[in-house]
């Protein structure tokens, strides 16, 4: 694999905050990397200071082999960009602004294609300002892949669009990595991370306290499965524990939540719950996923 | 060059999209010569050198526009483009910052030219109003004229804090400049005081320079003007390059 994208002991300050604190990793050409972390982590000022709209205070950067400070317009003929906030003239059309934009680069994507794939063929006469935010946020798309770009980053793309809009988003995202782009993101929604990219990096106060596939993330907690159930008639002694899937059980009122990191801890435990003619009602089992390992590393839950 | 000639045009349909400001440039003017027209006709006056008040009100209000685009129109835009994250936005291109201004300054001198048309047309086909210069001399003084104004007009949009507060600055410049500068009313008919107040405001030198060269005056008889509006165009300009933020 051939990084496309390497940051060493990138660090950047503002007044007396320091929002980036020395990080160092690398992207590799044709995956969906993820940055992950709460507002404030400093996600976006990575993000800004690669594309070359900040400048760094200390450490080294490359994209393509280019430093984002020095060679900002070669890089940006190559790259698409969704901010996490911009906008355009309220009264710019849809097909009027993929048309200026093209005409900014010289490498150029068919506006009409793109149009086609964001499914806003319907509202190409649209005004800018009568778009709903789903609507807009695929403008933002159509926009970042107007130079048909090597590598797009997309800054917390799915942020206050609601789940059916957000779900679509990722298809979108895995859309343009089939295409062979590489996909640089950041969000603050861990399903999202999860769900969407090959590499995650997990941010916090500037720092990277974690990065990995997101299954070998969760892997390396060791974090147990869990089966959760009530039971309406009350709790006789289960005697689940005696299973060999099982590490623990808590019960506290008619709700029992069984711990296990074996293979094959659902059908045991429902197996038994069978034989031994239990009624059990709202069974559900719960993984664990990035959110714990967020919550194991930096002691904090993530909030929305 | 491709990307210069296309956010032009796409910044003319945004231009002409815009109620408010189509009123300002295109129709503020004419409907000023309607409006005073009626009060004091077109009469040659010795006041005004054997012209009437409505002949020399056609660079006057020529001057006005441009100011009224530099001055009030261009930091509005500037800064409320700014305030979106628009320019921002535009800022992600490889598109070139001069570029932008470029596109700017040119969409808002053919709005201009277009006011100045559409201006001189009512003042022809409702009082015959004179002209004794020469067509490209008078264009040539629009853009000098225009260049000086709308430097302005970005040098407050880069000092000040918002959109808002760039539209106060821009309103409490340009008014007090449309009445003691000739622009809006003749300085012939104001007092002694006045005159000399308008010996510091720029736009007075573009109603002079315009109403000079609109009744067959030579550059060489204003290079007083001239002097002045190159002077505020690169001191802005200097301004405005230390000055001017994209977001």
């Amino acid at each position: 694999m051939t990084s496309i994208i390497k940051v060493q002991d990138l660090r950047k300050t503002y007044d007396d905050v320091v929002a980036v604190d020395g990080i160092s990793f690398e992207v590799a050409e044709g995956e969906i990397f993820g940055m992950v972390g709460p507002n404030g982590a400093g996600k976006t000022t990575t993000i800004e200071c690669i594309e070359g709209l900040r400048n760094a205070d200390s450490g080294q950067m490359s994209i393509f082999d280019l430093d984002p400070q020095h060679d900002r317009s070669r890089i940006a003929e190559r790259i698409g960009i969704q901010l996490q906030q911009s906008a355009l003239p309220a009264r710019i059309r849809v097909s009027e602004a993929l048309v200026l934009f093209a005409s900014f680069y010289q490498r150029q994507a068919d506006p009409q294609e793109l149009l086609k794939r964001l499914g806003l063929t319907e509202k190409r006469s649209s005004a800018y300002a009568k778009l709903s935010g789903g609507q807009k946020q695929r403008l933002f798309i159509a926009l970042a892949l107007i130079n048909s770009p090597e590598v797009v980053f997309l800054d917390e793309l799915t942020t206050g669009l609601d789940p059916q809009a957000r779900r679509a988003m990722w298809d979108l995202v895995r859309d343009i990595r089939e295409q062979g782009r590489t996909v640089f993101l950041t969000t603050h929604y861990m399903e999202e991370a999860e769900r969407l990219c090959d590499r995650v990096a997990i941010l916090d106060h500037g720092r990277i306290v974690a990065l990995d596939t997101p299954e070998a993330l969760i892997r390396s907690l060791g974090v147990e499965s869990r089966l959760v159930f009530t039971l309406p008639n009350g709790s006789d002694d289960l005697s689940l524990q005696d299973l060999p899937q099982v590490s623990r059980v808590e019960t506290s009122g008619d709700r029992v939540v069984v711990y296990g990191s074996k293979e094959g801890l659902a059908s045991a435990v429902l197996n038994a719950l069978e034989d031994a003619g239990i009624d059990f009602q709202d069974l559900r089992t719960e993984q664990p996923n990035l959110e714990d390992v967020f919550l194991a590393l930096t002691g904090r839950e993530m909030r929305e | 060059m491709r990307g210069l000639i296309r956010l032009t045009i796409t910044n003319l349909k945004l231009y002409i999209r815009e109620p408010v400001s189509v009123f300002f440039t295109l129709a503020f003017a004419p409907l000023l010569v309607v409006l005073f027209g009626a009060m004091y006709g077109n009469d040659p006056s010795p006041l005004f050198g054997g012209y009437g008040s409505m002949d020399i009100s056609m660079p006057a209000y020529t001057a006005l526009i441009l100011g009224s685009v530099g001055i009030l129109g261009i930091p509005i835009q500037v800064g409320s483009l700014r305030e979106q994250g628009v320019l921002r936005r535009y800022r992600t291109t490889p598109m070139n910052p001069l570029t932008y201004i470029t596109a700017d300054v040119i969409t808002n001198l053919i709005m201009t030219l277009l006011g100045m048309i559409l201006l001189v047309l009512v003042g022809w086909l409702l009082y015959s109003v004179q002209f004794e210069g020469q067509v490209l001399k008078v264009i040539g003084a629009l853009i000098l004229g225009g260049l000086s104004m709308f430097s302005f007009g970005y040098l407050i949009a880069g000092l000040a804090p918002g959109a808002r507060a760039a539209q106060v600055i821009g309103m409490v410049i340009f008014y007090p400049m449309m009445f003691l500068s000739g622009a809006g009313i003749p300085l012939e008919i104001m007092p002694e005081t006045v005159r000399k107040i308008s010996d510091f405001l720029p736009l007075t030198y573009v109603v002079k320079l315009l109403r000079g060269l609109w009744f067959g005056g030579s550059w060489g008889e204003h290079l007083l003007e001239v002097a002045v509006l190159v002077g505020v165009l690169v001191l802005c300009g200097a301004l405005t390059a230390r000055f001017f933020r994209w977001e």
